[in-house]
């Protein structure tokens, strides 16, 4: 961060490492945008894993489904076709006039952005599985709760998986747009905050944080596709 | 399971979901449950988005808007590819560039694009110069990373031919590494440009004066909520029109290459 950029950037508007540092302490001490970096990050975070674990818990059964039957398929995709265009970031104005600044319109835009990766890779999923897998199931005349358990759900798990990375990367992006957009805490009011006082430090330090957050809930993910694949050693080794 | 069904019957299925769908969205809003001003019918945001088009609204028409925000698309996008491009190759050839690149590129990964809204508006103001640069911080990545994947899978003997041959590093880039990582560079476009609109939504709706997000701030801002939705639907279909603009080009291109799958 040494460089300054000559001439295209008017000087002062870039952080200095000093200044970065001292914007840390700042913030982390008494406090920036409403409250101390602790309290953003817990409010942000707090909100990505509310609006993942929703999305999770609608997108990867209504994928189960789709993958399953092509009835459901036929039926849903449709209406998924016609959504599925508009980004994520496009529902921010819709949530606030529906629900305010508050934490309920964020969750919206973060299911939505989660939901619709986790319900494509589920499906993807299901529909990869090998056919003599699902035929060897049936001709045992499995019962379906035990066929959902123990075939659909393992089969697809690699590729919900996958789902589940893009899904937990959507959800950052959508949280910090939503908190740019408006908020009382958050990371992104930081960020939206310091761009107003014209602090260059604390933008840094607020994009740190983001990615740093990014970053580990990802690693939190990746061990818990480690530890749930276990059995799956192909997709480990794929992973490296 | 994978009970196979005809033609006729997914496309009854799938017209009765959409009917479902917008019945339902219909009915929501006629039935008084919610009220109109929060949950529009879809006619009258069909109404809206008609009216838009010949309507100014936060200072210009749904197609001025949308002319605005698609100018800054293409700057962003285009300057995107002329950097990403030759970068990825390059990172490709040049060991040393790799391993000087990639650590950082790997860091800035976890950056989501929109997190660069307040330096853009500090470094570029919020006019036509911040969301350029958001949309660029979108739409590099993929442009980068498919380039240097392009780069890296040119079947070696190709390019031990070229050295063979004494071909200077400079005429095997251009003529060997170029060409044959095209099909690869043209997916890493159609992500990009998939990435970089949907940055820019995110950008109009934070700092900006003109365009398809600005319009939607302002709807939103005036308890519009149809104009939102019409922004919306705008949004999505400029979306579907670049995706399989270039969809369409990648399809050429692999079958001029016979590469067709």
């Amino acid at each position: 961060m040494a460089t300054t950029v000559l001439g295209l950037i008017p000087s002062g508007r870039f952080p200095s490492p000093a200044e970065t540092w001292s914007a840390l302490v700042h913030v982390s001490g008494r406090g920036y945008g409403g409250g101390d970096l602790a309290l953003h990050v817990y409010n942000s975070l707090r909100l990505v894993v509310m609006g993942f674990l929703f999305a999770i818990a609608t997108g990867v059964p209504l994928g189960l489904l789709m993958g399953w039957s092509r009835r459901a398929e036929a039926f849903i995709n449709p209406i998924f076709l016609i959504i599925r265009p508009i980004p994520p970031l496009a529902w921010i104005p819709l949530a606030i006039l529906w629900l305010g600044l508050g934490d309920a319109a964020k969750i919206m835009v973060i299911w939505f952005s989660a939901f619709v990766p986790s319900v494509i890779n589920t499906f993807a999923g299901v529909r990869n599985i090998d056919r003599p897998v699902l035929e060897a199931a049936y001709m045992l005349g499995m019962p379906k709760i035990r066929f959902v358990t123990e075939v659909l759900i393992p089969g697809a798990s690699p590729m919900i998986f996958t789902g589940l990375r893009l899904s937990l990367q959507a959800s950052w992006t959508t949280l910090v747009a939503a908190e740019l957009v408006g908020a009382f805490y958050g990371i992104g009011r930081v960020l939206n905050v310091a761009q107003q006082d014209l602090y260059p430090g604390m933008i840094l330090v607020g994009m740190v944080t983001v990615a740093i957050l990014g970053w580990g809930t990802t690693r939190v993910l990746g061990l818990a596709e480690a530890r749930a694949l276990r059995w799956n050693t192909a997709a480990l080794a794929a992973k490296g | 399971m994978n009970r196979q069904i005809s033609l006729l019957q997914s496309i009854v299925l799938g017209f009765l979901g959409l009917a479902c769908f917008l019945g339902f969205w219909q009915g929501m809003s006629m039935s008084g449950l919610v009220s109109n001003i929060f949950l529009p019918s879809p006619l009258e945001v069909y109404e809206r988005f008609t009216t838009l088009i010949e309507r100014r609204f936060a200072g210009a028409t749904l197609p001025g808007h949308l002319a605005a925000s698609f100018m800054r698309f293409a700057y962003g996008f285009l300057l995107a590819a002329l950097i990403g491009i030759p970068l990825g190759l390059l990172m490709g050839w040049y060991q040393l560039l790799d391993e000087i690149v990639s650590p950082l590129f790997d860091a800035l990964r976890f950056v989501a694009p929109i997190a660069w809204v307040p330096f853009a508006a500090l470094w570029f103001g919020t006019g036509i110069g911040g969301p350029i640069m958001i949309i660029f911080a979108g739409a590099f990545p993929p442009c980068v990373i498919n380039a240097y994947r392009g780069a890296k899978f040119v079947d070696p003997r190709l390019i031990e031919a070229a050295n063979m041959l004494g071909t200077p590093s400079r005429r095997v880039i251009m003529e060997v590494l170029l060409p044959s990582s095209i099909p690869s560079i043209i997916s890493g476009l159609r992500v990009s440009a998939g990435l970089g609109w949907q940055s820019l939504v995110g950008a109009e709706l934070i700092v900006a004066s003109a365009g398809v997000g600005y319009m939607m701030v302002q709807g939103q801002a005036n308890i519009q909520t149809h104009t939102v939705m019409a922004g919306m639907v705008a949004i999505g279909l400029v979306g579907l029109a670049l995706d399989s603009a270039l969809r369409g080009v990648e399809r050429v291109i692999q079958k001029r290459r016979g590469l067709e799958q």
